[in-house]
């Protein structure tokens, strides 16, 4: 199985949107690679003809009447908002320049 | 006399409160103050609600009066946890109070909704304590990982309860409650149950369910109940148990009422005649401490001398069990972590740049060990890896969950299992090894991977510390592992063991306020 390389941490820890000091990256890659080292036992097994299992409880297509009901109010939900107004959440500009 | 009430068991509780000695404002305050002298030691509790706690008591006591006046059918009708003190993990929703999972990046927020199982817990008037201590994300195997603080075990306060439910584990230990509940995603309402010597269940997957509760990693994550009996524990998952519509995984299953009438010792010592219990052999792991095996194959043996028979079985794919566990699990807690952007609710970091605030806010915001699985789980995941482990780990688990389907179809009526390879460790000890601490978990994740019950009781002591034994089911017997555990509890009633308390009850009274140890 891989190894990571510092490089590989950097990118996963993106992908991860995960802001990571020089420290914890150093420290990082030398705990995930003991740690993916332990799944190397996975490949004694031959599991070509084993199907996955996503979920063990063996309920398919659990479906409900579309009913609609009252969902939360929207100054409880925007109460936990670190800012908010009008009844938004007011989050940063994704898109730069005039709109 | 406050202490008396401490002592005694939720359902002897329940009959005192119905003959009309006790209020359920008596037995709350007395918990109050236990919970709140000792928390200072033992740092089992995040919040402790006193006012909120005597308010839910004195509408217990007010629904109790007004159904003494409705008739002797009407206190039947009602559930034995009214009027009792309950702890919650603090992953639990309950309306106004905070809910941080056990960390920084929830730090202020408050649940606006309720779970179900609060609901539940209305429903049958249980009075809500408080919140308990945990690993962040139930992230853990000893609660050391809290952004709070870790708890210290009732038992010796310079170890660990177990985790990642080891504030709830913890507070029912030390008798602050006679209830709470926890949650168990490849061992964390077990592990500490052995640990803290008390009795935990894990349902099988689907039977509670999961709306309101902070997810880790939605295919194993399943709520339960910790108490010092059996009975306690059956009442409580009784009383939560059963299908919700807002969690499409929660089983239609019917939830049986005799979960409320396990047998009192005399009649529940007969009940293990003719048991067909399965020892699987590849539990006792490489690293087991010689006293856990000792006090596991005592049990055993007074198991067979009650009249079940024990074989030794085989689940070939144990031992695949920890990779398959440790690529599953962060690969579901990568997805589920992925809100925690400060953007709806929890400190919002950074420079005002939307990329950096996530980069900030999560890498501030959330402890070592949650990055660590979220970054394995991410990388299993990723592209040109996901082939390799996650599809590899998913196929493994097939083969997990068939060895335990082979055993059951052979008839045997449940599994007999170490719960923990050791008794608890000392703080600190497994810290700088992150896979020293996952091992602690190898006799309970393969359940979680196959979707079974799962149920923890004491077994004794290993150097004056609790060892746990593990009852392991078809799916939907709780009721059949709860009645093997009461007939365990029955024929071992006379133990020298059950008589002993947490030593460290008696000075966890005396410290003073103590500084939490911090974050790492």
């Amino acid at each position: 199985m891989a190894t990571l390389s510092r490089a590989d941490v950097e990118h996963v820890a993106h992908l991860a949107r995960l802001g990571l000091t020089d420290e914890e990256l150093g420290r990082l890659e030398g705990q995930l690679n003991h740690i993916i080292e332990q799944y190397g036992i996975l490949a004694r097994l031959d599991t070509e003809s084993i199907p996955p299992t996503a979920q063990t409880i063996e309920l398919d297509n659990i479906l409900r009447d579309d009913v609609p009901r009252p969902s939360l109010p929207v100054d409880a939900v925007l109460r936990n908002a670190a800012e908010s107004a009008g009844g938004f959440v007011v989050v940063p500009a994704i898109l730069g320049g005039a709109e | 006399m406050t202490d008396d009430l401490t002592r005694l068991p939720g359902y002897q509780l329940a009959a005192r409160l119905r003959a009309g000695d006790i209020s359920s404002r008596d037995i709350t305050a007395a918990h109050l103050d236990v919970a709140e002298r000792q928390n200072p030691a033992l740092n089992a509790w995040l919040t402790i609600d006193r006012e909120l706690a005597l308010a839910d008591a004195d509408a217990a006591d007010a629904r109790l009066g007004e159904a003494r006046r409705g008739g002797e059918a009407a206190v039947d009708g009602l559930h034995p946890l009214l009027g009792l003190p309950i702890a919650l993990k603090d992953l639990v929703s309950v309306e106004g109070r905070q809910c941080t999972a056990g960390s920084r990046i929830l730090s202020g927020y408050v649940s606006p909704y309720d779970a179900h199982i609060t609901e539940r817990l209305r429903d049958v008037g249980a009075v809500i304590l408080g919140k308990t201590n945990m690993d962040e994300f139930a992230m853990g195997s000893s609660t050391e990982h809290s952004a709070f603080g870790p708890t210290a075990n009732p038992w010796a306060l310079d170890r660990v309860p177990g985790g990642s439910s080891g504030g709830s584990a913890a507070a029912v230990a030390a008798y602050h409650a006679p209830f709470s509940i926890g949650t168990d995603t490849g061992g964390s309402i077990r592990q500490p149950a052995a640990l803290c010597g008390i009795v935990g269940l894990k349902p099988t997957y689907g039977r509670v369910s999961r709306y309101g509760i902070v997810a880790f990693a939605s295919s194993l994550d399943q709520i339960g109940p910790f108490a010092r009996d059996s009975r306690d524990a059956a009442a409580l998952l009784h009383a939560i148990a059963g299908r919700d519509d807002r969690d499409s995984t929660s089983a239609p299953a019917a939830v049986p009422d005799e979960l409320l009438a396990l047998p009192g010792d005399d009649e529940a010592a007969s009940s293990l005649r003719g048991k067909r219990l399965g020892l699987p052999r590849e539990y006792f792991v490489a690293g087991m401490e010689p006293g856990v095996e000792a006090r596991v194959r005592e049990a055993v043996a007074a198991l067979e001398k009650a009249g079940a028979t024990v074989e030794e079985v085989s689940l070939p794919h144990t031992d695949y069990g920890l990779a398959t566990y440790y690529i599953v699990a962060p690969a579901e807690a990568s997805a589920n972590l992925a809100r925690y952007d400060g953007i709806r609710y929890g400190p919002r970091l950074g420079d005002g740049d939307v990329l950096s605030n996530y980069l900030a806010t999560r890498g501030q915001g959330f402890g070592a060990e949650v990055k660590r699985r979220v970054m394995l789980g991410t990388y299993a995941l990723s592209a040109g890896y996901y082939d390799a482990y996650y599809l590899k780990a998913q196929k493994v688990r097939t083969l997990i969950k068939a060895d335990f389907d082979a055993v059951f179809d052979a008839g045997f009526d449940a599994l007999v299992a170490p719960t923990s390879p050791t008794v608890a460790f000392p703080l600190g000890a497994r810290l700088a090894d992150p896979v020293s601490m996952y091992l602690s978990d190898a006799c309970t994740l393969p359940v979680n991977m196959a979707g079974l019950p799962g149920l923890s009781v004491p077994t004794g002591l290993s150097d004056g510390l609790p060892v746990g034994l593990q009852l392991i089911g078809a799916p939907w017997k709780e009721l059949e592992l709860f009645r093997l555990a009461r007939g365990y509890e029955a024929v071992t009633a006379g133990a020298e063991w059950r008589g002993v308390e947490p030593p460290a009850l008696t000075t966890a009274g005396d410290a003073g306020a103590r500084t939490p140890a911090g974050a790492h």
